[in-house]
């Protein structure tokens, strides 16, 4: 595992995080993220992940990770614990998306959320013309062995973080190919393939 | 209360003649956690490798129930392999080449530690039952006075599996400045009912052995060798995993072709378990273990912090990782988990991993390459924030 080069989502991720604070990294996967902030960014950077094998990898490349569920596990950090709190291509796999959202920024001083757009021009094409379950780069189950259970439009999440009175203080948007696009948001919400908000208790 | 220091089991001069020696509290008795003062006693203890000129590359391994300082070479009385042999030397994770290890025999312990055999320093005789009863912050304690007297102000790493992850944990809790990284493995932070209730079936089968004569069998020149053998056997079975039992032995019988229809060992794993029950006495003192089960029993450390196991790591500056075995159901995940929400609730810097092994609570002493991989990425990770440079 090299640091230098990780996934385009994590790198802007990594971009978002200040030099030197702590960040805790949930659903951290093989720790690319983690280990990006540790080693370029000195971030005192922790990890959960859901999956031993993933834990296993993380902690034998020396990170700090434990094994967890985004769900419930959240519960046993104090508050303002970390930073930043990240959530990278996960939150659509939760049971409880909302309650996550809630305990990430009880936890952290600000939360970091990645995840695909549910609205992308593909997606809605393959539903509407394939009459299908979409499949797409970014969402590449079958519908019914998808550990997506909870999936959302960038619009969708927007109007979440307005219900719960979250301030987004960044929001960026990825076309397919990875590309940042710059489009004001009902197209956002059409040619963005993913998202990724910084959020702050307000 | 003032211990005679030179009076020695033939085991413990054979292991006392094989390893290093302290004679600690002589100035300041160590206050126990049951209120007696002891002092002077012994720590036997074992290193290996060289302490650098900085002292930040020390090592403590804590040892189990029945281990002691000999982790790595041949033991001086069973002529076995050390307990860690797996864990511990030229080429292995911890390497003595990288490290100064150090490990010693713990209080209470037979080994040439002062313990129940130890004479009393007024009448002269042994102590046996009027030993005070020993904890494992006790155990501890006497640790760090012998690291004061080793002049290591702190220690790069705290390390053990079963009491001694317990002892890990008390280190960690007790003394959070003097550890840069603690590893417990397959332990809890507290002893269960059941396991509590397992020690009680072993130190019951001890103290109905007619010659255990109320612990003093010393002076009638006896040993309880079939209450401690019984002890032991029970305790081994719950060392291993019901899959392990029965792939090593399932119902093979041993040395027949046929059930003989009476109460020898027909089973194999009856005869192994009289072996294991049989050749534990030649090295271990029964009152030593009644006093070391008991320490076990009595950790809560939890209780130790107002009942919230969170404060007793509150602001710990130590980096922890935890290990458990998925068959492990004498120290089981959940246990190692309660630990790890507890450094959590304390915002500490934690790792744990469960590893898949179906050899039981020992695992933890056998070949797990999982262990060693997760061991060796962890100190190589906490070497290079101590500034220890490139290790193993």
């Amino acid at each position: 595992m090299t640091a230098a080069a990780i996934r385009v989502d994590l790198q802007l991720i990594a971009d978002m995080v200040e030099p030197a604070t702590r960040a805790l990294d949930v659903g951290c996967g093989d720790g690319s993220l983690l280990a990006y902030l540790v080693s370029f960014k000195r971030v005192d950077a922790r990890g959960m992940e859901l999956s031993q094998t993933g834990v296993n990898a993380c902690v034998v490349n020396g990170l700090s990770v434990i094994q967890g569920d985004a769900d419930t596990d959240l519960r046993d950090y104090p508050d303002d614990a970390f930073d930043y709190v990240i959530l990278s291509q996960t939150l659509q796999a939760t049971r409880e998306p909302r309650v996550v959202l809630q305990q990430m920024l009880r936890v952290g001083k600000r939360a970091i959320v990645s995840f695909p757009n549910f609205a992308h021009w593909q997606v809605r094409l393959r539903l509407v013309f394939g009459g299908r379950m979409p499949e797409t780069p970014s969402l590449p189950f079958k519908w019914y062995d998808t550990p997506n259970i909870h999936l959302c439009s960038i619009d969708d999440f927007r109007a979440l973080c307005r219900d719960m009175g979250v301030r987004v203080e960044r929001a960026v948007v990825l076309n397919r190919n990875s590309r940042r696009i710059h489009m004001p948001p009902l197209l956002a919400n059409l040619f963005g393939e993913q998202a990724v908000f910084m959020l702050r208790r307000d | 209360m003032p211990v005679e220091l030179d009076d020695l089991t033939d085991a413990e001069r054979k292991a006392l003649a094989r390893c290093h020696q302290a004679v600690l509290g002589r100035r300041r008795p160590l206050r126990l956690d049951c209120g007696v003062e002891l002092g002077p006693y012994r720590l036997a203890y074992q290193t290996y490798g060289r302490l650098n000129a900085d002292k930040s590359n020390a090592i403590l391994l804590c040892h189990a129930l029945t281990g002691d300082q000999f982790a790595v070479e041949c033991h001086p009385v069973t002529g076995k392999p050390g307990w860690w042999e797996s864990l511990v030397g030229p080429g292995k994770v911890l390497d003595p080449a990288c490290y100064f290890i150090i490990c010693a025999n713990v209080l209470g312990g037979c080994m040439g530690s002062t313990g129940p055999m130890a004479r009393d320093g007024v009448t002269g005789q042994p102590w046996n039952l009027r030993f005070p009863v020993v904890t494992v912050g006790d155990m501890v304690r006497a640790q760090a006075e012998l690291l004061d007297h080793l002049g290591i102000p702190d220690l790069f790493c705290v390390i053990g599996g079963s009491m001694g992850g317990m002892q890990v944990l008390e280190w960690a809790a007790s003394y959070p400045r003097r550890v840069f990284t603690a590893v417990p493995i397959a332990c809890a932070a507290r002893h269960s009912a059941q396991n509590i209730a397992f020690h009680e079936v072993g130190r019951q089968a001890i103290m109905a052995d007619p010659e255990w004569k109320g612990g003093d069998y010393r002076l009638h020149n006896t040993v309880p060798a079939r209450g401690l053998a019984v002890a032991r056997m029970t305790a081994h079975i719950t060392y291993l995993s019901e899959l392990a039992l029965q792939r090593k032995f399932g119902r093979s019988l041993q040395d027949r072709d046929a059930l003989g229809f009476g109460f020898d060992a027909d089973f194999q794993v009856e005869s192994y378990l009289r072996h294991q029950g049989s050749t534990f006495v030649d090295r271990f003192d029964a009152n030593s273990y009644l006093y070391i089960t008991r320490a076990m029993d009595y950790f809560d450390l939890a209780a130790a912090h107002g009942g919230v196991l969170a404060k007793a790591f509150a602001g710990t500056p130590t980096r922890f990782c935890l290990m458990s075995f998925t068959s492990d159901w004498l120290f089981p995940t959940r246990e190692s988990r309660e630990i790890v929400r507890a450094l959590n609730a304390a915002a500490a810097n934690v790792s744990f991993v469960e590893i898949e092994s179906d050899k039981g609570h020992d695992a933890f002493l056998l070949d797990e390459p999982e262990m060693f991989r997760t061991l060796e990425g962890f100190l190589k990770g906490a070497a290079l924030v101590r500034g220890l440079g490139e290790v193993s």
